[in-house]
């Protein structure tokens, strides 16, 4: 039963992330956050960091991710499934319908509106997982207490690395992680 | 005739596992690398054909990488060429999420890992920020007030209205498919 839930959420996952990478991204928040409480948001932005640390796509990776954490391997196989299948389904039948007879203007022109519809929805999670970031327990809140200063910090700092250094992106997430490690580590010696 | 097809399913298979067990940086690196073995290294599809076949493995839904193994497999073997390139393209990250997954209740609860985590999550916000801003001013560059304001709109219906994303993705897909009729009949009567 849970194996049906999963297959069907990363079907639709599947079926409307359009424009690759990240375009899943909204998507999976809504299914395994919102609708089906399977992860937290914090896991969720964990999740995010993971699949960017390994090779693969990010659907493949979530479905894999929530898949086991959820039901297990049977869980994962479900999950990835039905993240693949409207790929497997619409890819061929374009690539069929384009071996018969060519064109494809008429598709591309209808993706041209799509694009910013997708990257409005790229930024809204991103939202998510810098609220996750910035703020103890993941809800915004003006309480000083509550508020990760350094996070801040690493995130400007990080900005400025791959926006004006071009470092990349792989090595300016580890260099963040490494000087929050540092520092728990600095305030375990002290304390 | 069988030889020669069994050779192909398996060149399929083994390039895109290699591909996808050692790309990082996403979809269209993977889809230029597949470019680079079947066009440039094999010779089993001509540039121009394959220009088309990336554009319908970006057109489509679902992760590019594994759309750019799907046109490709079509392309060279049909329908078992399908199923070997998808396996071939998904095995990897199934294996190291499942392996991850597995980990990952007693790494978060190392302080250490956690940190390391913790701390990964701000620069990967930057990330996030650093693509987002790339993307909006190709949209914005294009000068297309209509587009400027649908980004502007589906990111309010989202974040504010909390709209269902599918639902967003559906009415926006309407609409351009509507543009895109009327273009081309603007482009006909001219």
């Amino acid at each position: 039963m849970i194996c049906l839930q999963l297959f069907l959420s990363f079907l639709q996952i599947g079926a409307f992330s359009f424009g690759g990478g990240y375009a899943a991204m909204p998507l999976i928040e809504e299914q395994v956050i919102t609708i089906h409480q399977w992860i937290t948001a914090d896991t969720f932005a964990d999740l995010v960091t993971i699949a960017e640390m390994t090779p693969g796509p990010i659907a493949i990776n979530a479905a894999t991710f929530v898949g086991t954490q959820v039901a297990g391997t049977s869980g994962a196989i479900a999950a990835t499934l039905g993240c693949i299948l409207p790929s497997c389904v619409f890819v061929t039948l374009l690539a069929f319908l384009y071996t018969r007879f060519r064109g494809l203007s008429l598709l591309q022109k209808t993706l041209a509106s799509l694009r910013p519809a997708v990257v409005a929805m790229i930024a809204k999670a991103g939202v998510t997982i810098l609220i996750s970031a910035f703020f103890v327990g993941g809800v915004i809140s003006a309480e000083p207490a509550q508020i990760n200063l350094r996070m801040i910090c690493y995130f400007a700092v990080a900005l400025l690395l791959l926006r004006r250094a071009k470092f990349h992106p792989i090595l300016v997430m580890v260099l963040c992680g490494v000087c929050e490690t540092l520092v728990c580590a600095a305030t375990r010696l002290m304390g | 005739m069988g030889q020669a097809k069994r050779n192909v399913l398996l060149r399929l298979f083994a390039s895109t596992l290699y591909l996808s067990t050692f790309t990082f940086g996403g979809g269209y690196v993977i889809v230029s690398l597949l470019k680079n073995k079947f066009v440039d290294q094999y010779h089993w599809i001509d540039e121009e054909e394959m220009l088309d076949l990336v554009a319908i493995a970006q057109s489509s839904p679902g992760a590019i990488a594994v759309n750019g193994a799907i046109v490709v497999g079509f392309k060279l073997a049909g329908l078992p060429g399908v199923l070997v390139s998808v396996l071939g393209a998904v095995l990897p990250p199934m294996v190291i999420l499942s392996l991850i997954s597995l980990c990952y209740s007693s790494f978060s609860a190392n302080p250490y890992a956690a940190a390391m985590l913790g701390g990964m999550k701000a620069g990967v916000g930057a990330v996030i920020v650093s693509v987002v801003y790339d993307m909006g001013k190709t949209v914005a560059d294009t000068g297309d007030r209509i587009n400027i304001l649908i980004m502007a709109a589906a990111f309010c219906a989202a974040y504010f209205l909390h709209v269902n994303v599918i639902w967003i993705i559906l009415v926006t897909a309407a609409f351009g498919a509507i543009r895109a009729v009327l273009s081309v009949r603007k482009g006909e009567d001219a």
